[in-house]
């Protein structure tokens, strides 16, 4: 190896340069919002009801939309880990594209999708069901854009898994669904619950597909991301409190799965 | 060849950067507006905070008096008013603001950066109920709008037209034949507050909603999807439009010709023909 042979002191001087206007940049503006806000604010404004209503709101959805994430990704997931077939990839692919087109066309999509006058918001509509500016319009904003990262990740998990042990299982007569159950889930959960944080994480911050699709309305469809963004303009340090509520989640979670990730290195 | 990753790295940087043009530093905390310094050949930028009813009249504004002046560029901003003032208040470079309501321009004055007694009246406009051409919840009067089961669409309060919308109800359930019902029976229909009008407009032309309520000039740029009912006179709110130049501008001359273009009988033959009424 060449590195042990450079004078190292000086390497990691200019590495250390190197790094530090990129770190700046993405502490400073966090920083400058946790200095612009005075506690006394920020525990008055804690109190307001559209604040409670708006976390409260975002729990609940953000929740639902995780839950459906796991419960219709996961067979999905599995499937494309394990079959292979024609289209695989491609399929792969289409299922990842909500990850990295911009929310808004999400919504956008949503609405022509499943709107009143929507692909098939028309015959719900004659069914009797509206979705467009309900709870329920949240929730499917959010699972949208959020659940390709759960579905992304459990495969991976899922492809992670050794056959051999399912294999073992079989042999000694474990049906498909027991091995399922009792070795592959066990085996790939800790990568599965990795996603699962981070889908839920990219639902607490969904704010174009819900604005366009949901609509806004307090204690119905405005989560926190909306209540910060129509908080700016009436009341900036409602949205300030409301962000660094959502700083403090969003630490949280990442620091949580961190956790999970290390114990899935150190056990084996 | 073997390949190196970090001769590939290098190369993308320099295209990065040659890409960006080195001497525009990036202004993370202002995406809105170019920040292009003016170079000897380059234009003089004169950024405009316009509220987003203004949308298409200032549009057909700029190329006339960028033809005035020479030289000049006039940059955009195109958003609610009160999304505005909040912006320019926490230092967004503008050197105009047009707002759609007294209101706002007085966010920005009481922050000093628009001189009390500069503000002028430019126009008015008066509020519209709106439905889709199609109409399928069949309204047809201002009374059917508390009809049970609509969904109806408004801006939200901190919006000036979702302001002027709760005037409006508050003056209507004061009349007999309305009765004071009438506000909280329409507010119950309500089922999205939106932040700017033109979002309001563009979900009733797409038919999610039953009715909304919007700017005259606003209903105009949709004919084809949008249906509109009168709101009359003695319920109508008449908005009025204030315009002002903002004291810390970089080119307060040509912020001042602006404002006195949009007053001055071209501007405001434009402002007419978008549906508007003189101040």
């Amino acid at each position: 190896m060449v590195w042990h042979r450079r004078p190292f002191p000086l390497t990691t001087l200019g590495l250390l340069l190197a790094s530090l206007p990129m770190l700046a940049y993405l502490l400073f503006p966090l920083l400058a919002m946790i200095l612009r806000i005075n506690p006394s604010t920020l525990l008055t404004n804690l109190t307001n009801p559209e604040v409670g209503q708006a976390i409260w709101l975002s729990m609940v959805t953000t929740v639902c939309s995780t839950v459906l994430g796991l419960g219709l990704g996961t067979p999905l997931a599995y499937v494309l880990a394990r079959r292979r077939f024609r289209g695989r990839s491609l399929l792969t692919t289409l299922i990842e594209l909500p990850m990295v087109l911009p929310p808004s066309v999400a919504g956008i999509a949503l609405l022509i999708a499943f709107g009143r006058r929507g692909l098939f918001g028309t015959w719900l509509n004659d069914a009797g069901i509206s979705i467009a500016f309900t709870m329920l319009a949240v929730i499917l904003a959010q699972t949208f854009v959020a659940a390709p990262f759960y579905i992304k990740t459990a495969i991976a998990g899922f492809a992670g898994v050794e056959r051999e042990f399912e294999q073992a299982a079989m042999i000694d007569g474990a049906t498909p669904a027991q091995v399922f159950a009792w070795i592959t889930l066990p085996l790939a959960w800790p990568v599965l619950l990795g996603g699962l944080v981070m889908t839920w994480a990219r639902a607490l911050g969904e704010f174009g597909a819900t604005i366009l699709f949901a609509g806004n309305f307090p204690g119905r469809t405005q989560t926190m991301p909306l209540a910060i963004y129509l908080g700016f303009e009436q009341d900036i340090d409602l949205s300030l409190t409301l962000a660094l509520i959502l700083l403090g989640v969003s630490f949280l979670i990442l620091w949580f799965v961190k956790a999970i990730l290390q114990q899935q290195v150190t056990t084996p | 060849m073997k390949r190196s990753p970090i001769a590939l790295l290098m190369i993308l940087l320099t295209l990065l950067v040659a890409a960006c043009g080195a001497p525009a530093a990036p202004s993370p905390t202002r995406p809105l507006v170019a920040t292009t310094a003016p170079t000897a050949a380059a234009a003089t930028t004169l950024n405009v905070f316009a509220a987003a009813s203004l949308t298409d009249a200032f549009k057909v504004i700029a190329p006339a008096f960028e033809a005035a002046h020479p030289g000049v560029k006039i940059v955009y901003n195109f958003a609610g008013a009160q999304q505005l003032a909040a912006q320019i208040n926490e230092g967004a470079p503008a050197d105009v603001f047009a707002s759609a309501n007294k209101k706002q321009i007085d966010v920005v004055i009481a922050s000093s950066k628009i001189i009390s007694g500069t503000a002028q009246i430019f126009v008015r406009n008066r509020l519209v109920v709106i439905t889709s051409k199609a109409n399928p919840a069949g309204i047809t009067s201002l009374k059917d709008l508390a009809k049970p089961g609509l969904k109806l669409i408004f801006e939200a309060k901190a919006v000036p037209a979702g302001q002027y919308s709760l005037d409006f109800l508050t003056k209507a359930s004061k009349l007999p034949e309305y009765t004071a019902a009438y506000s909280p029976t329409v507010m119950a229909n309500v089922v999205s507050y939106e932040d700017n009008v033109r979002s309001v407009l563009s979900k009733i032309a797409l038919g999610e909603g039953d009715a909304g309520i919007v700017y005259t000039t606003d209903a105009a740029t949709d004919v084809e999807h949008i249906g509109t009912i009168t709101i009359p006179d003695e319920l109508n709110v008449v908005a009025v439009y204030p315009i002002a130049p903002l004291v810390e501008s970089k080119v307060p001359d040509l912020a001042k010709a602006f404002v006195a273009y949009v007053l001055s009988p071209e501007g405001q033959q434009v402002l007419v023909k978008y549906g508007f009424l003189l101040p």
